[in-house]
C-alpha cells in the first residue's frame, strides 16, 4: 500500500489528506478565497500527524478537475512544486470520481452521477458504477447545460444517486433523469480523502503517476476566449 | 546564495538562476505572444493555463544550462504582484510547493522592483541613489530610489500607460498585435516635420503623465487623413513618427524635471518601452547636457523576465527576508515596499 499525499482546491472547500498503511488523515475546510493561505499549513499538519516527511511519500496527488479554474491551478501549482522538488511522481485524480466514491462510501450508492456547477448555466458531469470501493465509468466527464443531460445508456431500471453542487440546478434537468434519481446530495464537496483513496487503488493496480509538469488540470471547458469578429 | 527567479505576472513565463557571488547563471523565457495574438490582447485565463504547462520545463532548462541540480538552490523568488491574479497564482503556488519540498526560503517579489533593479544585472550598473522611469504596457512611473526598498513615487500616468498607448495606436494603424514595437518600426520611415502632436501635461509643473489625450489626437488625425483621402503608407508612417516623438519628448521632459528636482545624476529606464531605440538615443543626448546618465537593462530584460525577479529576490533573501504565507498581490503599490529588515 503506497504512502500518498493529496490536495484539493477545486471548490469552495480545500483539503489535504495523507494515506499510509491504509490509514487516512485529513484536513478539510470550507473557506472560499482562503485556499492559498490554508493549504501549505494543512500539508505540514498531516505530515506531522502521521510522522512522515515528503521524501517518504511515493507520490503526490491532486484533484485535477473539473472545478474552479483558479482552484485547480492552486492545487496543481503546489502539487507540481512539491512533487518536482521532492523528485516524486504526480497523480491527477478526477474531482467527479472523488464525489462518486464519497457517495459509495458514505451512502452505499452503487450508481452515481456526480455533477458540479460549471457556471454559465452548465454543469460538469460524469456517471460511475461503484463496487467494493472501485469505480467504473458509465458516462465520461463532460460539460453541458443541465437540460441536455441524458442517463448513461445502461439498464433502464437502475436507480442513480446524484452528488455535487450541479444538483442545485435540478429543476433544469429532464424529467426522465429526475425520475431515475430518487436522491441527490447537492451540498457535498470533493475531498482529498477520496482522491487519496482512488489514487491508492490505482497504485495497487500498477499506475505510478507521471512527471509533475505533465499532470495539468482537466478543465473540461476549453472555450474560454472569443476571437474578435 | 543561488536564487531561482520565477516570473508569471502576465503573458511571459520567465525563469532564471542568479548567484550573489557569480552573477546571472542562466535565464529562460517562454512568451505567449502568439497565443494571445488572435484575440488582440492578453486573455487572462489562457495566460494562466499556459504558465501551468510551461513553468517546470523552464525550471529544468535553466538548471540544465547552469549545470546544477535543484538541490543546489538556496532560495526561490517569485513575482507576487502586481499583475493578473490567476497568472501570479501559478508562479506563487509552484514556488511555495518547491521551496517546501527543498526546505529552502521563498520570497514574493514586487514585479516593478524587479524592473527597476534590472539594470543592476549589466556590467555598468548604476549606484544608489537614482531616479527610475518605469515605462511599460502597465505602468508609467517616476520613482526616486534611495536604496533597496526605499522608494518614493514622484509621478505616474493618470490614465493610460505609455506602452498601452503604443499598443492602442498600433490598433488604430491596423498593425499586428502586440503593436508597440511595430509602431516604433513604422516610425523609422516616418517624417517628424509633417505632424506635431501635443506633449501632454508638460506645460504645467509636476511629474504626472497622461497619454489618453494623445491617443485621441492620433485617432482624430487619422480620421482627417481618411476624410481627405490622404491616408497612404507614408501618412501612416508619419502618424506613427509624430506619436512616437510626442511620447518620447514627454517622457524626457519629465525625466529631466525629476532629475533636477531630486538632484540625482543617474536615471534608470526599465520596462518594455525602455527598449525603444528613439527614446534611448534622445534621452542619452538630453541627459548628457544635464551632466546626468541613463542606465538601461539589456534588450531582453526590458520586458518581463525571470532574471530581474531572481536578482531583486536575492538582494532581499540574502538580508534574511522571506515569505511565510502564500498570497499573491494583484494590486500592490510600489511605495508600500520597505528595505529588508524594516
Amino acid at each position: 500500500m503506497p504512502t500518498l499525499l493529496a490536495l484539493d482546491a477545486s471548490s469552495t472547500a480545500c483539503s489535504c489528506a495523507l494515506i499510509r498503511n491504509r490509514q487516512i488523515v485529513q484536513r478539510f475546510e470550507i473557506a472560499p478565497r482562503e485556499h492559498t493561505r490554508l493549504l501549505l499549513p494543512m500539508i505540514d499538519e498531516v505530515l506531522a500527524e502521521v510522522g512522515v516527511s515528503l521524501t517518504q511519500l511515493d507520490a503526490v496527488v491532486y484533484g485535477h478537475g473539473p472545478g474552479s479554474f483558479t482552484g485547480l491551478r492552486i492545487a496543481a501549482g503546489i502539487a507540481q512544486g512539491l512533487a518536482y522538488g521532492a523528485d516524486l511522481p504526480l497523480i491527477g485524480v478526477s474531482t467527479l470520481e472523488a464525489l462518486a466514491l464519497a457517495a459509495h462510501r458514505k451512502w452505499h450508492a452503487r450508481h452515481v452521477i456526480a455533477a458540479l456547477d460549471a457556471r454559465m448555466e452548465e454543469i460538469y458531469v460524469g456517471a460511475y458504477h461503484c463496487h467494493d470501493g472501485a469505480l467504473s465509468v458509465a458516462l465520461d466527464p463532460r460539460v453541458l447545460p443541465p437540460s441536455r443531460l441524458r442517463l448513461p445508456d445502461t439498464d433502464r431500471d437502475i436507480e442513480w444517486l446524484g452528488i455535487g453542487s450541479g444538483w442545485q440546478l435540478l429543476s433544469n434537468i429532464p424529467v426522465d433523469v429526475q425520475a431515475a434519481l430518487p436522491q441527490t446530495l447537492p451540498d457535498e464537496l470533493p475531498a482529498a480523502e477520496d482522491l487519496v483513496r482512488l489514487a491508492a487503488t490505482s497504485w495497487e493496480r500498477g499506475a505510478r503517476g507521471s512527471a509533475p509538469h505533465e499532470v495539468i488540470p482537466v478543465y473540461l471547458r476549453d472555450e474560454v476566449a472569443w476571437r474578435k469578429a | 546564495m543561488r536564487v531561482l527567479g520565477i516570473e508569471t505576472s502576465c503573458d511571459e513565463t520567465g525563469v532564471a538562476l542568479y548567484d550573489t557571488d557569480a552573477g546571472l547563471l542562466a535565464d529562460a523565457l517562454y512568451s505567449q505572444v502568439a497565443l494571445h495574438a488572435e484575440f488582440g490582447g492578453v486573455v487572462p485565463e489562457l495566460a494562466s493555463r499556459d504558465h501551468t504547462r510551461k513553468l517546470l520545463p523552464l525550471v529544468d532548462q535553466v538548471l540544465a544550462d547552469a549545470q546544477l541540480a535543484k538541490q543546489d538552490l538556496d532560495a526561490i523568488a517569485y513575482t507576487a504582484g502586481p499583475g493578473l491574479v490567476g497568472a501570479l497564482m501559478v508562479g506563487a503556488c509552484t514556488a511555495h510547493g518547491m521551496a517546501r519540498a527543498l526546505d529552502i526560503p521563498v520570497l514574493g517579489v514586487h514585479h516593478m522592483e524587479g524592473h527597476l533593479l534590472a539594470p543592476m544585472l549589466e556590467e555598468t550598473a548604476p549606484a544608489f541613489p537614482f531616479v527610475a522611469l518605469l515605462v511599460s504596457g502597465g505602468h508609467t512611473q517616476l520613482v526616486d530610489v534611495r536604496g533597496l526598498g526605499d522608494y518614493r513615487l514622484l509621478g505616474e500616468s493618470v490614465d493610460d500607460a505609455a506602452g498601452e498607448a503604443f499598443d492602442k495606436v498600433a490598433k488604430m494603424l491596423e498593425l499586428p498585435y502586440p503593436g508597440g514595437p511595430q509602431v516604433a518600426a513604422l516610425a523609422e520611415r516616418g517624417r517628424s516635420e509633417r505632424f506635431r502632436f501635443p506633449r501632454p501635461m508638460t506645460d504645467r509643473p509636476g511629474l504626472d503623465f497622461s497619454f489618453s489625450g494623445l491617443k485621441t489626437h492620433t485617432l482624430t488625425t487619422l480620421r482627417q487623413l481618411h476624410e481627405q483621402d490622404a491616408f497612404d503608407d507614408q501618412a501612416q508612417a508619419d502618424v506613427a513618427r509624430a506619436f512616437e516623438d510626442a511620447v518620447v519628448d514627454t517622457l524626457i521632459i519629465k525625466c529631466r524635471r525629476a532629475l533636477k528636482e531630486s538632484g540625482r545624476t543617474r536615471l534608470v529606464v526599465a520596462g518594455g518601452v525602455s527598449a525603444n531605440r528613439r527614446l534611448r538615443e534622445t534621452l542619452d543626448i538630453a541627459l548628457t547636457k544635464l551632466g546626468a546618465r541613463a542606465f538601461y537593462p539589456r534588450g531582453r530584460f526590458c520586458t518581463d523576465n525571470g532574471a530581474m525577479i531572481a536578482y531583486a529576490g536575492a538582494q532581499r533573501l540574502i538580508a534574511g527576508q522571506h515569505s511565510q504565507t502564500l498570497q499573491p498581490r494583484p494590486r500592490w503599490p510600489l511605495a508600500e515596499l520597505t528595505p529588508p529588515g524594516c
